[in-house]
């Protein structure tokens, strides 16, 4: 079987002056929970967009399923970007049907499972809705999708910490070997246990590519003090 | 509730420790079944392949068993769990000895204080 994601070469400058991302290789496998890590403009949400086809990349190449970025390969992504596109106006349970028709991987008794086990109301319109709340929606809508490759941009930070809780848990239950999670987040303690993978980005260049326990056995700490100590400004 | 990890050292390891924990005091009785890979992931708040790991390892030591058709379940074999017990036993009493010695009690005070201990009904 293809790796999940092949990324061979990538780069990407912006106004033909700064280079976001510099010649990153990078080769993720399936069925694993990956952190996506590297300090404020280093690039992650740059790779992020590149990978769900919102930018374009200005050499390189990316391969999800065996396919370059395109129409079959965003169906087959469940993405949940930094911030909010939900329809304002709208309400929680017209956002799951919309969602329904749109994606056919959706599964709606799971979002509703999880509406119920968070506590939100579906006929709420999502302006009544708080804005950790309303991340919490985002988040269920992403989560319900029966996707290959699940891409987290900054999912918990807006959330207290008992619904992060939640939310790691339901990462977990909903896992399965096929499919690979990628999170992106500063808040390394909180998933950290949750990874299986950690890749550093740094001035657009993979850093590291290691799995937790190899970095915990190496260098005896945590992977938030190894980042703490890897970015020291 | 999350079992309580260390962060500064291998997450499956610490996984092992539990688990070995559980079932030399009895809370995974000798041949009964384990729980599954996700429940455990999802009860320790880890990622299920670190689990899986733990899981390999409790194998390879014999104090767990893979069937073929219903999960995983803990040895029968009493004198294995025994021998585990004794050692984790033997690690604490190690532990237990350097911390006194740092206070400065030499052998003959150390077991003085236990006896001396047990008299009072402390222990």
């Amino acid at each position: 079987m293809n790796p999940l994601v092949e990324i061979k070469g990538l780069s990407k400058r912006y106004d033909g002056k700064k280079l976001a991302l510099d010649n990153l290789n990078l080769t993720l496998p399936r069925g694993r929970i990956i952190g996506l890590l590297g300090p404020n403009g280093s690039g992650k949400t740059t790779l992020i967009k590149l990978m769900t086809g919102l930018l374009t990349p200005t050499s390189g190449s990316i391969m999800i399923n065996g396919l370059p970025v395109g129409v079959f390969t965003k169906s087959r992504i469940a993405y949940l970007p930094e911030r909010t596109y939900l329809q304002s106006s709208m309400r929680v349970d017209d956002m799951i049907d919309f969602f329904t028709e749109f994606y056919p991987d959706f599964r709606k008794e799971r979002a509703y499972e999880m509406l119920k086990d968070l506590g939100i109301e579906p006929s709420a319109p999502l302006k009544t809705l708080s804005k950790g709340t309303k991340e919490k929606v985002q988040l269920i809508l992403v989560m319900s999708r029966d996707a290959d490759l699940y891409i987290l941009d900054e999912p918990i930070a807006g959330v207290d910490p008992a619904a992060r809780d939640y939310i790691l848990r339901t990462i977990i239950s909903n896992y399965n070997e096929n499919a690979t999670i990628l999170i992106s987040t500063h808040l390394i303690t909180d998933i950290e246990s949750v990874l299986d993978e950690v890749v550093f980005i740094r001035y657009g260049q993979l850093l590291l590519y290691n799995s937790v326990d190899n970095i915990r056995e190496h260098f005896g700490k945590s992977i938030d003090a190894y980042f703490r100590e890897v970015f020291a400004c | 509730m999350a079992w309580t990890l260390d962060s500064d050292r291998p997450i499956y390891l610490q996984l092992v420790e539990v688990i070995q924990m559980r079932i030399v005091s009895g809370t995974y009785q000798a041949g009964s079944r384990l729980p599954s890979v996700r429940e455990l992931a999802t009860e320790a708040g880890v990622n299920p392949n670190t689990m899986q790991k733990a899981l390999s390892e409790l194998e390879r030591s014999g104090l767990v068993i893979t069937q073929r058709t219903s999960g995983r379940t803990v040895t029968e074999n009493a004198s294995l769990i025994g021998n585990i017990r004794q050692s984790l036993a033997k690690e604490q009493m190690k532990l237990f000895f350097q911390k006194m010695k740092k206070l400065g009690y030499k052998q003959p005070d150390i077991a003085a204080l236990i006896k001396q201990a047990d008299e009072e009904g402390n222990i």
